[in-house]
């Protein structure tokens, strides 16, 4: 039988061709598209930041791998997925955090959000947002005070909400105070427009996100048509970072077009009721997390039709 | 120009420049020659001839075992040797009638047919019927069920298959630009047949010069005419060439007649204007042997029962020994342990590949990137559907029209997770269909006892 096996080929089940995109690549091609708004976070904020970043880098791989070990699980730090979340937490963080937060971040993003759940794809929020919102609520005045060299005060999200004016080009190039990454406007999207020309994400998520935050504003935010009031809530804050960046995130986003609109619009929605109505001027990593929780909800909800489906009421073959 | 296609669908490496400038060559056997009485959807065929027989090319060794069945013929002179098991391409072990050749190809005198015009709709059916012809782009459903729907005149179009989307394929596009008259002829006999439709030669766009040639040669014929399909795999599948082509889509449930519409491969076309003009049964078909582990990759005109080992040698033999060999295409052909099998009539191709990347890739978790949903033609969820196969959950696995996938492969392909999805989603479909059939034989069984004890009562 052994004689017989060695002469045989190889044989599996259709199809016999695979494309060449890995799990791997796709986790390398995001952080790439990181490294604009990264690399503006630096400049911008000063050289401390980079101590924030190698710390959630390294300690979200290093949890990853012990969790992973301790577990007797297959180590999967190689997958990149640990590095992206570590780069996506360290985004989220203000420039002057203390790097033992950054620690217990990484913890909780690791190994209370992704791997207690089951690891890469079980995740029900996202890591980085899921760490960040933990930190918010353990160290507010840490995670809200967003000081650095010579800078204080609030944000120019917050001081749009107290109807001060502010510099919306400021906004738009991230000459502003905010999270390490979440500050210019162009870095993110030149980093957005990569991904999207990667295949890596489309605009389903994001323009509908965009869209109905856009809309409430106009309708709910007080200012009606305003252009230049509208321009300073799209640019200001983390709405931008969290449209391309958060919303799209695979595993904790719906799989299907109906799916990511129906997401997209409840995001939106909820960032503009945050920053309209509740107490903060900010509110996009709230409105994600609960988007989030509602993805097997909305799975449910989001009729399927596929092709050809008959409607059982009406009849007829339809596409 | 109204763009022809369907959403979904992938883009794979095609390969058809390894063999596409290769004219169709015939291949003479030499050996053995082997005909499972099983190459086809339906009833196996019956044999008719004993160990011991001398038999012709063009004589019938098997007959239809059913309406759904169909004729098999001998494609060289010689010897019936034996009716043993034989392994066939997918696999199986399956009943063959075994034809020693006498190396004198000595063929049967076919009774003359009349002229096209003077054949009555039955007579045509009939010919094809006799003909033993099944759909020769690889499902092998027999032809003359296929033109036999229940309203004959509600038939809109009559669509020729010649998409050829499966890479590396080129023995529809060899066929199309060297016997383009017996294609359109092909087409002229169904049409014969469905007073009321337009006949559609549907081509990918990957193939200008197959519909530049086919476009002048009809452009007098007013009831047929090519459409130029966008090149995506997989439009060649029945459901998609017919969106296509008329914007009507249909389901599992379903079948071509309920859109209007009847589907031909491009081989079988031609298969039918030999069987109805000439009489002549289904005995040759077109494959194309290639790959990077073949020395010449080339289209050839073969006599069903050949062994695949003569095709190799035919195409110069390998250039390195080969790590997979499938019989038909990449994405939906059947890779082969063993290359002592035939060609049968839905024998599309032979590739031999150095490298098999399948055994190379590495399995990981689903990361819910939704590439699957956004390839699948069905407009299913495959990673999901996948995951309840696993789980062998009936109930969610038809929840989400797990039995309308087409098994078409292109989720398995795009998946960044390396993820057997179409393997997993077939098997569970097999299961699934079998479980809902199954349930309904018991409710009819049911409802009959339910009826036969009422009648006892009164």
């Amino acid at each position: 039988m052994a004689e017989e096996n060695k002469n045989m080929l190889n044989v599996s089940s259709n199809p016999h061709v695979r494309d060449s995109i890995t799990t791997q690549k796709i986790m390398v091609y995001v952080i790439i598209a990181l490294l604009p708004a990264t690399a503006f976070g630096i400049w911008h904020f000063g050289a401390y930041t980079i101590a924030v970043i190698l710390t959630t880098v390294i300690s979200s791989v290093i949890f990853e791998y012990l969790y992973e070990k301790l577990m007797k699980l297959p180590i999967t730090i190689s997958d990149g997925s640990a590095a992206l979340t570590g780069l996506l937490l360290a985004l989220n963080l203000p420039p002057r955090i203390e790097l033992w937060v950054c620690v217990i971040g990484s913890f909780v993003a690791i190994v209370v959000v992704k791997q207690l759940f089951g690891g890469l794809g079980q995740n029900f929020m996202n890591p980085a947002l899921g760490a960040r919102c933990f930190l918010l609520i353990a160290y507010a005045g840490k995670m809200t005070n967003f000081a650095y060299d010579s800078f204080t005060g609030p944000t120019l999200l917050a001081q749009l909400k107290e109807h001060a004016n502010v510099n919306t080009f400021n906004m738009v190039i991230g000459n502003e105070m905010g999270t390490i990454g979440e500050v210019s406007v162009i870095a993110i999207v030149i980093g957005a427009c990569f991904l999207i020309l990667m295949g890596v994400i489309d605009l389903r998520i994001p323009a509908s996100y965009i869209i109905s935050f856009t809309l409430f504003i106009i309708l709910f935010g007080g200012q009606g048509m305003n252009a230049y009031y509208v321009t300073a809530h799209l640019a200001g804050g983390g709405l931008m970072l969290g449209a391309f960046f958060m919303a799209t995130d695979y595993v904790t986003s719906p799989i299907t077009t109906k799916g990511k609109i129906i997401f997209g619009v409840f995001c939106g929605i909820m960032t503009g009721v945050f920053r309209v109505f509740a107490s903060g001027a900010e509110g996009v990593s709230y409105a994600i997390i609960l988007g989030n929780l509602l993805v097997p909800l909305i799975e449910r909800w989001a009729p399927l039709r596929h092709f050809g489906y008959v409607d059982p009421k009406k009849g007829g073959g339809k596409a | 120009m109204a763009q022809y296609t369907f959403s979904g669908g992938i883009h794979p490496y095609d390969g058809k420049e390894l063999s596409k400038d290769k004219p169709i060559r015939d291949v003479l056997p030499k050996g053995d020659l082997v005909y499972p009485v099983s190459q086809h959807i339906g009833a196996p065929a019956k044999p008719i001839v004993q160990v011991g027989d001398k038999v012709k090319a063009g004589q019938m060794i098997a007959e239809a075992g059913g309406f759904v069945s169909a004729n098999i013929y001998a494609t060289v002179s010689g010897t019936v040797k034996a009716i043993a098991k034989h392994r066939v391409p997918v696999g199986d072990m399956v009943d063959s009638i075994i034809v020693e050749n006498d190396g004198l190809y000595e063929e049967v005198e076919y009774t003359p047919a009349k002229p096209l015009e003077e054949q009555s709709k039955e007579e045509i059916i009939a010919a094809v019927k006799e003909a033993g012809i099944v759909g020769m782009g690889g499902a092998g459903f027999p032809t003359h069920v296929k033109l036999s729907p229940k309203d004959p005149n509600a038939i809109d179009y009559v669509i020729a298959n010649c998409a050829e989307c499966e890479p590396y394929l080129t023995s529809d596009y060899r066929r199309m630009m060297e016997n383009p008259e017996l294609l359109i002829g092909g087409m002229k006999c169904v049409l014969k047949l469905f007073d009321n439709a337009k006949g559609i030669i549907a081509i990918e766009d990957n193939k200008p010069d197959a519909i530049e040639l086919l476009s002048r040669l009809t452009k007098d014929e007013p009831r047929i005419e090519v459409y130029a399909l966008q090149m995506k795999y997989p439009q060649g599948s029945e459901r998609h060439i017919i969106y296509a082509c008329t914007k009507r889509a249909i389901n599992s449930k379903m079948l071509p007649a309920d859109a209007g519409c009847i589907v031909n491969n491009c081989d079988t076309l031609v298969a039918i204007h030999e069987a109805v003009t000439k009489h002549v049964p289904l005995m040759y078909r077109i494959v194309t042997v290639t790959g990077d582990a073949i020395k010449d990759p080339r289209n050839f005109k073969v006599r069903c029962g050949t062994n695949y080992k003569e095709l190799i040698e035919e195409a110069g033999g390998f250039v390195a020994e080969p790590e997979a060999v499938i019989s038909g295409g990449p994405m939906m052909g059947f890779s082969l342990f063993d290359l002592d099998v035939p060609v049968t009539k839905t024998s599309s191709a032979l590739l031999c590949m150095k490298e098999d990347i399948v055994s190379r890739v590495q399995e990981s978790a689903c990361i819910n990137c939704g590439r699957c949903v956004d390839a699948c033609p069905e407009k299913l969820i495959p990673s999901q559907l996948a995951t309840y196969a696993e789980h062998e959950d009936y109930e969610e696995f038809n929840r989400l029209y797990g039995v309308e996938c087409i098994e078409c492969g292109s989720c398995t392909y795009v998946c960044p997770a390396k993820r057997q999805l179409a393997q997993a989603i077939k098997s569970m479909k097999k299961l699934a269909i079998g479980k809902a059939r199954a349930e309904a034989a018991a409710a009819k069984a049911k409802a009959e006892a339910a009826s036969a004890g009422k009648g006892g009562d009164a």
